[in-house]
């Protein structure tokens, strides 16, 4: 029977099927970081389990730690130390690999998975983080869970999980200049809401996907969970297999060959039903800026914040209207009216070095606006040093922007660092939720060359309006 | 983990969508590497005015003398959504909440809700917009929750059966530990394990 790509990874999992769509699922790999992570080891010791498979778990420090020079591990945040702390302790008592501080190849999490290739094709990965549904770009099973479920995959390799149903989102066409994979992911959020892909592990596939290079394809799998996805997979090809070939933990010689000989497998059979089919036309897709407090409250950077009787829905008209009080717009303005004062360039979803040289290109040989401050931080260590390389940092430090040590940094506020209260920043990290920069702060969420664009005018921009 | 039991307690309405875990406990309310000491972090963002101060929002609902006792919480569509943390479960629960009627749940929310012994109930978007307007009632809003035979009796008396998967009612009901659960299975892990090696060497390091 034809299958799709997500049933064939589930059923190349299941240890023991439960009936009515629950089954005991084996997971390959385990990413912590130190905010979950570090509560996850320490129930785990403080109950007297051990980690099972320890050599197939890997931990990163990347959510409190600071991202300013000569850090250590006294952070901004009061609390900081503790969970780097806990973390360190933690991965040594359970003899876990962790890319601690200052190493060199330490980094945000679903940023060196794929960087060390310890996620691929064909197998589950689980972090205790919702963002870990990028990793689906390289054809492996991955999603998001809470800490509980992180010592439970960690005891018993295993996970207990409610088989979800599946969609196909097709890309036609070619994507336009000035467009990337940020832009259509939240093209796609807007149409069919937050919660729109929720029950569902999507699979992104079409022309426009075969065009993308994984970097992109990781930032358009990164924000299935703003679908409320279980997750998103797309199906490895030779990009894919170029990308892994030869990195620390991809397998090698006799190893690899049959890795890609089973890789080849791993797509949906054309017969094959999904639960759900959203096909759209990308060529029609032009950048978006979000306006309001979820990241489907997002329009085309030429839009408008939309009218108050465009929401017959009362609860999405609650939430309408709180979102325009907390970001202070007001209905029918157009986005490109809005002065920002802050930038933020980073994280999971645009903190690659793809992410960076689109931010680069826009802000060479530009200034930014006087009264914005603006931060580029890149994804990890490895992000960092290529760019360097390149000569990026140079470009991003001569048009004003700081260049910051890697981690998840100002994408959520930690306790330590915020752009401030009522400060209005244009950023490519993936929430534009109430206080998640910071108490107050004001969050729009657009892919980095629209945020470097932003930053040059001091306004809500498209990169099309610096050439004129 | 808490057996969860029949509970007839007073509600309180959210009627928003999206109302994200950074609402529910933001980033900076996580102070130490635990599950517990979390409540006071618990909507910090609204629930005060002043985060710092702790001075009370009493525009907040939670703050309002007739909701002080509430142990149910009635929500919108997609409550719980964003970030994976825990900590969101664990400060509704230390809080007092026990059991949450939404119209949907984020689904690693709902995993978190279900390993802590929090009940998640989802009802049509119309049934929990009723629930909410109950709540309203100067009266008293008590609601009867029974996971055994997935009843909610509304203030009014009317019953209303909702579904929930067999397996989490079970583990709600006798308060069992996943972890143990699955230990039970060694011995599938350990021949699937046996298989998935022999099969795909590659996929071990």
């Amino acid at each position: 029977m034809a299958q799709t790509l997500f049933e064939k990874l589930w059923q190349s999992h299941v240890v023991r099927d439960f009936g009515s769509g629950s089954a005991l699922v084996y997971i390959d790999r385990i990413f912590l970081h130190e905010r979950t992570g570090s509560v996850a080891l320490k129930s785990l010791e403080e109950t007297g389990r051990s980690v099972r498979n320890p050599e197939q778990v890997f931990g990163t420090m990347d959510h409190i730690i600071d991202t300013l020079p000569d850090r250590s591990d006294v952070t901004l945040m009061p609390s900081g130390t503790s969970f780097i702390t806990a973390m360190r302790n933690g991965c040594k008592w359970a003899g876990i690999k962790l890319f601690d501080i200052n190493d060199a190849d330490q980094g945000i999490a679903h940023v060196i998975s794929p960087e060390k290739a310890i996620v691929l094709p064909g197998l589950t990965l689980v972090c205790p983080d919702s963002h870990t549904c990028s990793q689906g770009a390289f054809g492996a099973l991955v999603w998001g869970i809470g800490s509980s479920e992180a010592e439970h995959a960690l005891a018993t390799s295993c996970l207990r999980v409610s088989k979800p149903k599946t969609m196909r989102v097709t890309l036609e066409g070619s994507v336009l200049l000035g467009t990337s994979a940020k832009d259509i992911i939240l093209h796609l959020i807007a149409n069919i809401g937050a919660a729109g892909g929720r029950g569902y592990a999507i699979e992104f596939c079409g022309d426009a996907i075969g065009a993308m290079d994984m970097e992109a394809r990781m930032t358009l799998c990164n924000m299935a969970v703003e679908l409320s996805a279980f997750t998103a997979i797309i199906a490895p090809d030779e990009k894919t297999i170029a990308y892994l070939k030869g990195r620390e933990y991809a397998p090698k010689d006799t190893a690899w060959t049959h890795a890609t000989t089973y890789w080849a497998s791993l797509v949906s059979d054309a017969e094959a039903m999904f639960d759900a089919e959203i096909t759209l036309d990308v060529s029609s897709i032009g950048e978006m800026v979000s306006w309001g407090t979820s990241p489907e409250h997002s329009c085309s950077v030429e839009g408008i914040v939309p009218f108050s009787d465009s929401f017959t829905d009362v609860s999405k008209k609650t939430s309408y209207e709180k979102a325009r009080t907390y970001m202070d717009v007001k209905q029918g303005q157009r986005l490109k009216e809005i002065q920002i004062d802050s930038a933020f360039i980073g994280s999971c979803t645009n903190g690659r070095l793809a992410d960076l040289r689109a931010a680069a290109t826009i802000l060479k040989g530009h200034k930014i606006a006087p009264h914005v401050k603006a931060i580029c931080v890149p994804g990890s260590m490895q992000v960092k040093a290529d760019a360097e390389a390149e000569g990026l940092d140079k470009i991003f430090i001569a048009a004003g922007v700081e260049w910051r040590l890697p981690g998840c940094s100002m994408c959520f506020y930690a306790g330590g660092e915020s752009f401030g209260k009522k400060v209005r920043v244009i950023s490519t990290t993936n929430r534009n939720f109430e206080n998640r920069q910071g108490p107050g702060t004001r969050t729009h969420i657009a892919s980095p060359a629209t945020v470097a664009a932003s930053a040059i005018m001091g306004r809500v921009a498209s990169v099309r309006d610096l050439k004129k | 983990m808490k057996a969860f039991e029949r509970i007839k307690a007073l509600a309180v309405a959210m009627m928003q969508d999206n109302i994200d875990t950074d609402i529910i406990i933001p980033s900076r309310e996580m102070k130490q590497v635990s599950k517990k000491g979390l409540s006071d972090g618990l909507f910090a963002g609204r629930r005060y005015i002043d985060s710092n101060s702790r001075e009370l929002n009493p525009d907040f609902i939670l703050n309002k003398r007739q909701y002080g006792d509430a142990k149910i919480l009635i929500a919108g569509e997609n409550f719980g959504c964003g970030s994976s943390r825990e900590h969101a479960v664990w400060a509704l629960k230390e809080y007092g909440i026990d059991a949450i009627i939404a119209a949907s749940f984020s689904p690693i929310f709902y995993k978190n809700c279900i390993n802590n012994g929090l009940l998640p109930i989802i009802v049509a978007g119309e049934i929990a917009s009723y629930f909410a307007c109950l709540t309203e009632d100067s009266e008293g809003s008590a609601f009867e929750i029974n996971l055994l035979d997935q009843l909610i009796v509304d203030p009014k008396g009317e019953h209303y059966r909702f579904e929930i998967d067999e397996h989490d009612k079970k583990a709600l009901l006798l308060g069992l530990d996943p972890i143990d659960q699955t230990l039970q299975m060694q011995k599938d892990i350990i021949s699937f394990e046996d298989q998935r090696k022999s099969k795909h060497p590659w996929a071990f390091i």
